[in-house]
């Protein structure tokens, strides 16, 4: 049989044009290579017999001369976005067997165009962690491996099933979702590139709640091009979600020609944060000529205010997290414990159906939010979040995106991730700024670690200016001319 | 954060902590609210809380029915039902 996983979108929608080979063979394919990777975990739901009869579908539109964007082309979905009547746990004990009657809006936009999916892949539990770790159905593991060395990596996280599926090429590209860095983290982990939109650019309908101010959906895909493709699709206003933002959307595939040349870039100093490798310092600095060989011109800029943002995240996010997730009470659908009173009810199911990271941040989310306690973190997060929000329109008057790196360090191996809270945040350390201030964010994968671990560069850009994101991002791609490690 | 603050916030929160759990929390959660704390260094008087990135109100719309007649969809994933209605442990004696 023919392995169709290697074969590129554009080869792809060629071939299918073509009637070199049917929808029904490539997902047949991806079935194959999603069981032969079974191991990494990255699925926790497998759909192939919806798989199959989507392929079907679009082969008889293919057949009519009549395929829609993305006919044929095979999607997983991070298991936080409903599908009807297909199980939905955001990989937590509360919603195991949960089965949405609706389906939301990203995922019904892909299914509109054609697309197939796969399954529903793995990630932290509601989308809290880094590494994919506080799933509760097992970790994720890294399909890229090193020569000559047994040890296995983190995928990443939150979105770490999405991230390794792709890279492993048991998807051609997946839905992620993007609070503090769970799709830019774990897409530089894999060795892929993973994008954060513009807050409200994609509709939350549907989507299992954390943070609601911060939360966006985007894409993990193998290339720039993909990604614009399926920003391009599920992108768009949502009378369903009150923050979806009400404006045309630009033509993100269109745009991705446009010459780089007069492209002002910013290198912030304070992203040298302290931890950040030499490799990944080293890599920077090639990613600031990769982009002036083209035609930008860089400059040093300054955001002071960068180190706040952190912490300020662990102030909002955990706040905002305790309020949606009080939804889960054992009445309405998920888990039910038994208790003798409602309250007890409700105390013995959340203390079932949560994992440690989420009762941490519950937690701490109601203590922020409590009475005597609100005014000093809550109020005063919001505060430092204007401040870090401004600082970046500031340096935005006088560059059109900023260059960073996506994370302080490549994966790390199970059993040497850091152990205690605040280190395992600081894995979101670069990437968090830009979902306090709701800016797009791209990671592109350019280069190895000094131990052949891939790393990612970001390219942050204005408000609304995904555009000019996915632009910056195909030049760093072109540039940087990255090539898979070993792996699965 | 002392022990007795960390279970009453899991009151609040409505998730039953076990005893033996409230050391390791309260080390955690102290911690993390540390950390946060320097947040105090950034000056922000004058400087109105930021709630949401784009929007300054909310938007609204006609208060009209969009979907109805959802009852069954609705009730399809409750752990317990009766009579159109979701079943809860007795409230009053």
């Amino acid at each position: 049989m023919t392995d169709f996983t290697t074969l590129s979108l554009t080869d792809l929608k060629n071939g299918y044009e073509k009637k070199d080979f049917t929808c029904r063979e490539v997902v047949t394919s991806y079935l194959a290579r999603m069981e032969a990777t079974k191991a990494l975990n990255a699925y926790v739901l497998e759909t192939p017999d919806i798989a199959l009869a989507a392929a079907d579908r679009s082969d008889a539109r293919i057949q009519k001369q009549e395929a829609l964007s993305l006919d044929g082309i095979p999607v997983a979905v991070k298991d936080l976005f409903c599908t009807k009547d297909v199980p939905t746990t955001a990989c937590s004990k509360m919603l195991e067997g949960y089965k949405p009657k609706y389906e939301s809006t990203v995922t019904q936009k892909l299914w509109d165009a054609g697309a197939v999916m796969l399954g529903k892949t793995n990630m932290d539990e509601f989308a809290m962690g880094s590494t994919n770790m506080t799933s509760a159905f097992g970790p994720v593991i890294n399909p890229v491996t090193l020569p000559g060395d047994a040890r296995r990596f983190v995928p990443g996280g939150s979105s770490g099933g999405s991230a390794a599926a792709v890279a492993a090429r048991a998807a051609l590209m997946a839905t992620g979702s993007d609070t503090g860095g769970s799709i830019r983290q774990p897409a530089a982990f894999c060795g892929i590139v993973g994008m954060k939109p513009t807050y409200g650019l994609c509709s939350r309908y549907g989507m299992v709640a954390f943070a609601s101010s911060l939360d966006q959906a985007g894409p993990l895909t193998r290339t720039v091009a993909d990604a614009a493709l399926m920003l391009q699709i599920t992108a768009g206003h949502d009378p369903k979600d009150a923050t979806s933002l009400n404006r045309p959307v630009p033509d993100f595939v269109g745009e991705l020609s446009a010459p780089l040349k007069g492209l002002r870039v910013g290198i912030p100093h304070e992203y040298q944060v302290e931890g950040l490798g030499a490799d990944i310092v080293a890599l920077w600095e090639k990613g600031r000529a990769w982009l002036v060989e083209q035609g930008a011109t860089c400059v040093e800029v300054s955001l002071p205010h960068t180190k706040y943002a952190l912490p300020a995240y662990y102030v909002l996010a955990p706040a905002e997290a305790s309020s949606n997730l009080a939804r889960y009470d054992g009445v309405r659908y998920g888990l039910r414990v038994e208790g003798a009173t409602l309250d007890e009810m409700y105390e013995n199911t959340r203390a079932e159906g949560f994992g440690d990271e989420v009762t941490r941040r519950v937690l701490m989310g109601t203590y922020v939010l409590s009475a005597g306690f609100y005014d000093a973190y809550y109020r005063k997060a919001q505060r430092v979040r204007r401040v870090i929000s401004d600082e970046f329109r500031g340096v935005f008057e006088n560059v059109d995106v900023i260059l960073a790196p996506t994370t302080p360090t490549p994966s790390f191996a199970f059993g040497e991730e850091p152990k205690d809270p605040i280190s395992m945040y600081m894995n979101d350390v670069l990437t968090v700024p830009a979902n306090i201030a709701g800016l797009p964010a791209i990671s592109v994968p350019a280069g190895l670690s000094k131990e052949g671990l891939p790393l990612g560069l970001q390219i942050i850009g204005p408000a609304f200016g995904d555009s000019v994101v996915l632009r910056a991002g195909l030049a760093v791609e072109r540039a940087a001319n990255f090539v898979f490690p070993q792996g699965e | 954060m002392d022990a007795q603050t960390v279970a009453k916030v899991a009151r609040l929160a409505r998730i039953h902590l076990d005893d033996k759990d409230l050391p390791i929390l309260q080390e955690r959660l102290t911690g993390i609210l540390k950390w946060v704390s320097m947040l105090d260094e950034v000056e922000t008087t004058n400087v109105e809380p930021m709630f949401s990135v784009h929007l300054e109100t909310s938007p609204v719309r006609e208060d009209v029915v969009t979907s109805a007649s959802m009852v069954n969809d609705i009730l399809a994933n409750a752990p317990e039902k009766e009579l159109d209605m979701f079943v809860v442990p007795k409230m009053v004696g």
